[in-house]
């Protein structure tokens, strides 16, 4: 069985930003343990001397010209917004500060 | 009439509206009746747009009526898999955090649509954020597939394929992250192609994994599907990985379909264990079809594909993890206020406990996990070398032969809840299907008739090196001529024909 | 309020560690990943796209001008330009950040390992090393509503204009810098504002700090001092200071740091690794967020995004257009100014040496342009409040220097012509012309002044005409007054001399 513990799947709700409950915890602490261990294998292939892949089809120096386009109004960027003031989106008090 | 025109292809509809045998409106009409007596027991439709679809239908007859020339698919009803943000329609991708939200602009491939005169008849179901083989990770309930009803229409694109199987529409779009059109595809007998990644514009899909995803076409026929592809796909600037290649008309690659001498190379590790009889059966069948037109039927292996679910499930959960992160309860989508109130952090928090199911959830926090400090080398690094590993093994296999071949997924359409309760078993479903997404390489999946133990549909698969998307139309066009041929007549005309009683209406907008 | 220790004593006990962060904002015409406008002023959330709100489906496209910029600055700072760099995903949420992840480079900057050459007020030259320089897109506006501060304690809620979300910006970090010693704070200063000087002479950036267009963030340590022969103790930890917005406010943080830092490890006590916010109005810091393990940015390769793999060409060629350092330059200016080093630092410290520059390019006397740029307009916009460069510009000056040459001015006509040009009354020949400014040449309308002068005061053109010159002072002074001042004072005098002479008895 893989090492995962609900205080790491706690850890890792929390930086997903997701209020998991008590039982959500349990379940998904072995669950991620059993999909873990069958996943884990690909370190036994993953030698240094392979190259990592990020792109399937490789490509580079994707540039976009420096022109100005078609931009939202505000109307519409507020448009799906849960609550806003008619000019900017809002939100509940910040306890933490900018990173 | 009406029920007539729901069993034409895209083709053959096309070719009634361009002589003005029929019109748009009409076409458009029989398409939404035909939701209207199947869809409450298919459930392959999240939204109908029957106001916008009639209002551009009858645009489009009226622009035909004034001589205008126009695209030759125009006017024909598409189904939009609802991972596409559509301006005006409401889009979900599956999901409680997204409800009802009507985005303020249009993807790529939309606009490519309504260009080309396409007419919108809605969004279909989907697992939530595509994360599923069954729809049944679907916020709003499962689609269920046509020939069953009881059993799973595959996914994450269920809706898309049981809709053209259904006869809901002639054709849809849906999207492949590790199988999501061609396994649908497979267990509804109907057609479905992963293109080559960056030959289709993702800008406007809602992104699973970015690096895996690709948008494509679903049908009933190859040709039906080549022509859409020939709508959607091409260079957008909007979308950094498109490619700027200039693509063969896949339209002309069906018509001039031809096998002989083509080189098959059947993929050793996908097949046997674990593949159901009768899937191996249809398979055999219709290899040894293809080898009679001409084929050259060779054996190649991909030693890395034991791994690729693996790595899979590592890069698609990583990716996930950070492209989710926007459903915050910010700019769009669902807001839940904890009890008792909370910062803003409480917030987000609780409306994405709230907002998400369990798989995306699950998703969400392994991808957190392969990406953490200190397991990030070992996880998402070495599932990146596992990539290399496996287009290595494409690499040699397409040395040896012009496409590969395999059956699209293991077994028929399994019951719904069947799998729900076990995500691996689930995820070690899409075998097949997800070494074309890590390569990057374009798949199509086609049907080959019916298992013999349940009498369900089974599919092929056929994969091409990248860029050769014309060669997958090519040989899936020539399979299909050579089955109906003996056959005598398509798959679908024997899938049942589904009872009107039982069904209720879906309405606009509802779900 | 938090115990500080004497400057002079913290430096006998501690050597001061810094390392800075400064981002530029760069002033290309859209943003770094969309076609939005590039510009955060105006209506809130109007110059954005469907990528700059994060909104699902939207994927961002690299901004090629950017990354020319980006390649000239790392250029300018002396840097390697990476074979091949990358974008990464640093995750995060917090609500200005549209899509909860930050698109930035981690382990693959654009740019790395270079040097920056600093001139110290004391004229000590400073070689700062460069780590790295890598782009990256800035984040939305938040405005706090509620509570008594309009800070983010105790406000109710907090609203978000996501107009400056994906502006591009360039993020410079220095390596770890030693031997700054009591210099740090002047160091700090005179880093930020040679970075300042770089990016405007590249024209990639108006690098106002005020406007937050250059923005530091200063971190410092303290490193206890060990008798000689004993080994070096560890470094300490150190705290980064953010909301640093001008040049001043880098130099006083920082000694505020130095002081704050000693008294606390002087008193057995530990610094906590944190951020700390600068207060302008207090010249103090606070305690803000800690870090901690939890900062686990996940990055990972920007999927949406390709490789950037600059040619050799293009890397040539962007190293050719680049202007020249700000050290070099200095001391070439200094040298053709024919300067002495205090009237060049002064000159450096007005940060009006571009002006200067400009100045005498127009047709002005080096030693003229630096007299009245860090003179009366100095003066003139500090009393307003404002920046010198917003007064007059520099053809203006060179205009204004030339009247003076001619003998059209004297110097105090000059001034009132230099405040009519900044009261906005035209060019200094309108403003001659308006005001009635110019210096009475005509010797016929002198000398009326003269014999009318002399002739009502015949005791002092006795004197004069008895060899007592110094009696022509008072006359010089009547003339004078009778002109208004336009007179040249050395012309008076000389004709009061020859009219004393040529007047009949």
């Amino acid at each position: 069985m893989s090492e995962i513990t609900q205080e790491q799947v706690t850890h890792l709700a929390s930086l997903a930003r997701i209020a998991l409950t008590p039982e959500e915890i349990v379940s998904l602490t072995s669950e991620l343990g059993s999909i873990m261990d069958h996943v884990a294998t690909v370190t036994e292939v993953a030698t240094p001397d392979v190259p990592a892949t990020s792109h399937p089809i490789p490509l580079q120096n994707v540039f976009r010209d420096d022109v100005v386009g078609q931009t939202l109004t505000a109307e519409e960027a507020l448009a799906g917004a849960p609550d806003h003031d008619g000019s900017r989106f809002r939100v509940t008090a910040i306890l933490g500060e900018e990173q | 009439m009406t029920t007539d025109l729901t069993r034409l292809t895209a083709d053959a509809l096309a070719t009634k509206l361009s002589t003005g045998e029929v019109s748009s409106v009409e076409a458009t009409q029989a398409h939404l009746d035909r939701i209207a007596a199947v869809d409450g027991s298919v459930h392959a439709f999240l939204h109908v747009a029957s106001d916008s679809a009639l209002a551009e239908a009858a645009d489009i007859d009226r622009r035909r009526a004034a001589g205008e020339e126009l695209h030759p698919l125009a006017g024909v009803p598409i189904a939009i898999k609802d991972v596409i943000v559509t301006k005006g329609m409401p889009t979900t991708s599956g999901s409680k955090i997204l409800e009802g939200w009507v985005p303020p602009y249009d993807a790529t491939v939309m606009t490519k649509l309504r260009a080309a005169g396409l007419v919108s008849i809605g969004k279909t179901n989907m697992d939530e954020f595509a994360m599923g083989s069954s729809t049944e990770h679907s916020a709003y309930g499962p689609t269920h597939n046509p020939w069953d009803l009881e059993r799973i229409p595959g996914g994450s694109g269920g809706g898309s394929a049981a809709a053209v199987a259904a006869f809901e529409a002639p054709f849809a779009l849906g999207s492949d992250t590790g199988g999501s059109i061609r396994q649908p595809a497979h267990v509804t007998g109907t057609v479905g192609l992963k293109p080559t990644y960056g030959g289709v514009s993702r800008y406007g899909a809602i992104a699973l994994a970015s690096s895996l995803d690709q948008i494509g076409p679903v049908s009933r026929t190859v040709l039906d599907s080549a022509l859409l592809h020939d709508v959607i796909g091409g260079h957008d600037p909007r979308d950094s990985t498109s490619l700027t290649d200039a693509w063969p008309s896949f339209a002309e690659a069906v018509r001039n379909a031809d096998v002989a001498g083509l080189r098959i190379g059947v993929i050793t590790e996908l097949q046997g264990d674990g593949f159901q009889p009768g899937v191996m059966e249809r398979f055999r069948e219709a290899l040894a079809l293809l080898e009679g037109a001409g084929a050259i039927i060779t054996e190649v292996g991909l030693p890395s594909v034991e791994h690729a679910i693996a790595a899979y499930y590592l890069i698609m959960p990583a990716e996930a993890s950070s492209n989710l992160a926007k459903f915050d309860s910010v700019r769009f989508g669902l807001r839940v206020n904890p009890k008792g109130g909370g910062t803003v952090e409480d917030v987000m928090s609780a409306t994405r406990e709230q907002g998400f199911g369990a798989e995306a959830k699950r998703r969400i926090i392994l991808g957190t996990y392969a990406l953490s400090a200190g397991y990030y080398d070992a996880y998402y690094g070495s599932a990146q070398k596992v990539r290399t590993l496996v287009q290595r093994d494409f690499a040699a296999a397409f040395a040896n032969a012009d496409v590969l071949v395999s059956p699209t997924a293991p077994t028929t359409a399994f019951k719904l809840g069947e799998k729900t309760g076990d995500p691996l078993s689930m995820y070690l479903n899409d075998i097949a299907t997800i070494p074309a997404n890590l390569a990057g390489i374009p798949g199509i999946s086609v049907p080959v008739g019916l298992a013999a133990e349940d009498g369900l549909p089974v599919g092929i698969q056929f994969l091409a090196p990248a860029r050769e998307d014309a060669r997958l139309y090519g040989v899936a066009a020539a399979l299909e001529a050579l089955l109906e041929q003996k056959w005598g007549h398509t798959l679908l005309s024997q899938a049942p024909d589904l009872s009107p009683s039982e069904m209720n209406a879906t309405d606009e907008g509802a779900v | 309020m938090a115990k500080l220790m004497d400057y002079d004593r913290a430096l006998e006990l501690f050597e001061p560690v810094l390392g800075f962060e400064v981002h530029i904002e760069l002033s290309t015409k859209t943003k770094m990943f969309s076609d939005a406008p590039n510009y955060f002023g105006g209506e809130p959330n109007t110059n954005i796209t469907p990528v700059d709100l994060g909104l699902p489906g939207s994927l961002p496209v690299v901004n090629g001008q950017a990354v020319r910029y980006a390649i000239s600055l790392g250029l300018a700072l002396g840097c390697s330009i990476a074979p091949t760099s990358r974008f990464a995903r640093k995750n995060y949420f917090y609500p200005d950040l549209a899509k909860n992840y930050q698109i930035s480079q981690s382990d693959e900057p654009i740019a790395f390992a270079g040097s920056v050459e600093v001139e110290l007020p004391n004229g000590r030259l400073f070689t700062v090393p460069i780590e790295r320089a890598h782009m990256e897109e800035d984040a939305g506006k938040l405005t706090h509503v509620g509570g008594a501060t309009g800070r983010i304690q105790g406000a109710e809620y907090s609203l978000v204009d996501y107009n400056r979300a994906g502006v591009p910006l360039v993020e410079i970090v220095t390596d770890i810098i030693y031997g700054a010693e009591a210099d740090a704070p002047e160091l700090a200063k005179a880093y930020v504002s040679t970075i300042r000087d770089i990016v405007v002479g590249l024209g990639i950036s108006e690098a106002r700090m005020e406007r937050g267009n250059l923005r530091c963030d200063a971190n410092i340590s303290l490193r206890r001092r060990t008798p000689e022969g004993e080994p070096p103790a560890p470094l300490g930890t150190r705290t980064e200071t953010k909301n640093v917005n001008s040049l001043r406010s880098v130099e006083r943080a920082i000694r505020y740091e130095i002081q704050r830092q000693a008294a606390i490890l002087d008193d057995g006590g530990t610094i906590t690794q944190e951020t700390r916010h600068w207060h302008e109005d207090t010249g103090q810091t606070s305690a803000g967020r800690p870090k901690s393990d939890a900062d686990d940015y996940r990055y990972f390769p920007e999927p949406d995004l390709l490789p950037v793999v600059p040619s050799p060409e293009l890397i040539e060629e962007l190293r050719a257009a680049l202007p020249e350092a700000p050290a070099i330059r200095r001391r070439r200016l200094k040298a053709e100014w024919n300067f002495t080093d205090l009237e060049f630092q002064d000159l450096t410290n007005s940060g009006l040496v571009n002006e200067v520059v400009e100045t005498v390019a127009a047709g002005a006397a080096p030693a003229a342009a630096r007299k009245w740029w860090t003179g009366e307009i100095a003066r003139t916009a500090n009393a307003q409040g404002v920046d010198a460069t917003t007064l007059v510009t520099p053809l203006q000056v060179a205009q204004l220097v030339a009247l003076v040459d001619a003998g059209t001015l004297t110097d105090r006509l000059a001034r009132q012509v230099l405040e009519g040009v900044i009261a906005g009354e035209g060019t200094p020949q309108q403003v001659v012309d308006a005001r009635g400014l110019a210096v009475v040449s005509d010797d016929g309308a002198l000398i009326a002044a003269i014999d009318e002068a002399l002739q009502s005061q015949p005791d002092v053109l006795a004197k004069i005409r008895d060899g007592k010159v110094q009696a022509a002072g008072a006359v010089i002074g009547a003339v004078m007054k009778a002109m208004k001042g336009q007179a040249d004072a050395a012309r008076v005098r000389e004709l009061v001399l020859e009219r004393a002479t040529a007047l009949p008895e």
